[in-house]
């Protein structure tokens, strides 16, 4: 599994604002900073060849939507990096997608790392600018004025589980987790109903229950279908709905939850018992719950509140899982799924150290106290952008947890290792390795593919189409100890067997 | 167990069992607390961008995925 993240981009004092050049300079300067070189003498580009994201998960090919990210001219900024992801400009933003990973906790490293890489990116950028100019980017969903940029979660899936079961079974679980991953937004947007503050940043923006689109009119559950592995043994679920989290327990419990319950709906032990009468509707209207509690309508005619329905999720995973299932980190996860369970249920206010859309409503009303400001005052809407600020000095979110406010369950060198290593128990291990050894031999790659340039002026390209293996335990020894032409060789030598 | 029994007796189980201490969250807040605030929120006066109005007036994105 991994996650992809659209930041907001913004320069201070700029003549004009142009959030694509802004994205690019960005995005290149990390590139610069890592290379010490001019950016093009080591840049290995991205084998699109592999990309098919019109591919429907309901088994036809669609008519594009426009507009197409891969038509943009800024999808030749594209960085791929030591650590098994992606870093590239999508649109007018940049993105980090983050490498494989093979459980929640690595999940978390690799989406904060980004994080990381994105500040030390801004960073050097901003030399660049004149003294005046400070690039700002933000860790957020939206501009309050209509558009909306998202942070993507994909879930490897067999590909025997019926696209059909994936929607009764995922629709009503992520339409009530918002009240655990949800980042919190000042105001609504969109035409929606008014509200002074809501639990997401993302509900206002989706319009359908199911669909391909991505950027317009977008649906709670995408049906993009573009595995990037081999696509008669999976699928990527492409999750679309979630907010940007900057609480590592946010962000935790999204990825751990999610990934249970689909676990759960591969065993077909969900069902449509839970499913909604109108999710689009119940989305917004949880969103705007602040109680969580509030019943919504069942398609049975029954009626469930938020917490009832993630707790029934809650207890099918501990009926269901087998112990073998049962890891150490999905032990963790049951855990604290219940502990926030139980304290919504009893006063959401217990979790104003844990969960983003509480931790910022508690600074929000700490403020307008003080200064006695109405919902609609600008600065309360300044604080929400600015707890998505990514600097450490100007970053609300991050001053809180470096001054010991909110939960942390990750040490900042672990971060700062997870920028430059891979995981080592996916083929983001091999992907990674290969480009901190062999860059110069590296052509391009994706995410199941790299290419190398090998002597005669050739190319070899090597697939990656099973996410479980390159691992370290697997050619851990081999990467290590060969050359790019010896491991080219060896490993066509393995596939010709 | 009435609901307010059941709530009483969930929230004596969840303080006890769980590493991760909740926040003071009924309104009863100690002072420890409320110093920690106030020196927070003397930051975010520090650190808020200035001029806020125009601030977030002018922050206009593309729309994304």
């Amino acid at each position: 599994m991994g996650t992809e993240t659209e930041y907001g981009i913004s320069v201070k004092n700029a003549r004009e604002q142009d959030s694509v050049a802004a994205s690019t300079l960005v995005v290149n300067a990390y590139k610069s900073s890592r290379d010490n070189t001019p950016s093009t003498s080591t840049a290995v580009t991205w084998d699109y060849d592999q990309e098919s994201p019109l591919m429907d998960a309901r088994g036809f090919l669609a008519e594009a939507e426009t507009p197409i990210s891969e038509t943009d001219t800024s999808s030749a900024v594209n960085d791929i990096l030591i650590n098994g992801g992606r870093y590239y400009v999508d649109h007018a933003h940049p993105e980090y997608c983050t490498p494989e990973c093979a459980n929640a906790r690595d999940l978390l490293l690799y989406e904060k790392a980004g994080e990381l890489i994105l500040e030390v990116s801004r960073g050097a950028a901003e030399r660049l600018l004149l003294d005046n100019q400070e690039i700002i980017i933000y860790k957020n969903n939206t501009d309050y004025k209509g558009h909306s940029y998202g942070a993507h979660e994909n879930f490897l899936m067999s590909r025997k589980v019926p696209f059909d079961a994936i929607v009764d079974g995922l629709m009503p679980f992520l339409v009530t987790r918002i009240i655990i991953t949800g980042s919190g937004k000042v105001g609504t947007e969109n035409g929606s109903q008014e509200a002074d503050y809501q639990i997401s940043q993302r509900a206002d923006f989706f319009e359908k229950e199911v669909g391909l689109s991505t950027m317009v009119n977008r649906p709670l559950i995408n049906t993009r279908d573009e595995p990037h592995a081999d696509d008669k043994l999976y699928r990527r679920l492409h999750v679309i709905v979630g907010d940007s989290n900057m609480s590592e327990l946010s962000i935790y419990l999204k990825i751990g939850i999610t990934s249970i319950a689909l676990q759960l709906i591969e065993k077909g032990v969900v069902g449509k018992q839970f499913n909604l009468k109108d999710p689009v509707a119940a989305i917004k209207s949880i969103s705007r719950d602040l109680s969580c509690k509030e019943p919504l309508e069942l398609a049975d005619g029954k009626q469930s509140s938020p917490i009832e329905v993630q707790r029934a999720y809650l207890k099918l995973a501990q009926q269901h899982l087998t112990p073998d299932e049962r890891t150490p980190i999905v032990e963790d996860v049951l855990g604290k799924w219940k502990y926030v369970l139980d304290n919504l249920e009893i006063d959401p206010r217990r979790l104003s150290r844990h969960l983003d859309w509480i931790i910022k409503k508690k600074l929000l009303d700490a403020y307008r106290q003080r200064h006695g400001y109405q919902w609609d005052d600008a600065h309360l809407q300044m604080i929400d952008l600015q707890y998505h600020d990514i600097r450490p000095d100007k970053g609300l979110y991050i001053r809180l947890l470096k001054n010991g406010h909110v939960k942390r369950l990750l040490s900042h060198e672990e971060i700062v290792h997870a920028m430059h290593y891979p995981p080592v128990d996916t083929r983001a291990y091999f992907r990674g390795t290969c480009l901190r050894r062999f860059r110069k031999h590296i052509y391009s790659a994706s995410w199941n593919s790299m290419i190398f340039t090998n002597e005669s002026g050739g190319f070899d390209k090597i697939m990656m189409d099973r996410p479980h293996f390159g691992t370290q335990k697997i050619v851990g020894d081999l990467l290590n100890n060969c050359t790019a032409a010896e491991l080219v060789k060896k490993i066509r030598g393995d596939a010709s067997k | 167990m009435s609901t307010e029994k059941q709530q009483e007796h969930l929230k004596r189980h969840v303080d006890e069992t769980e590493d991760m201490q909740p926040d003071v969250g009924n309104g009863e807040m100690d002072e420890a607390f409320v110093e920690d605030l106030d020196s927070l929120l003397d930051e975010i006066d520090e650190i808020l961008e200035e001029d806020s109005q125009e601030f977030v007036e002018n922050y206009i994105q593309r729309g994304g995925q």
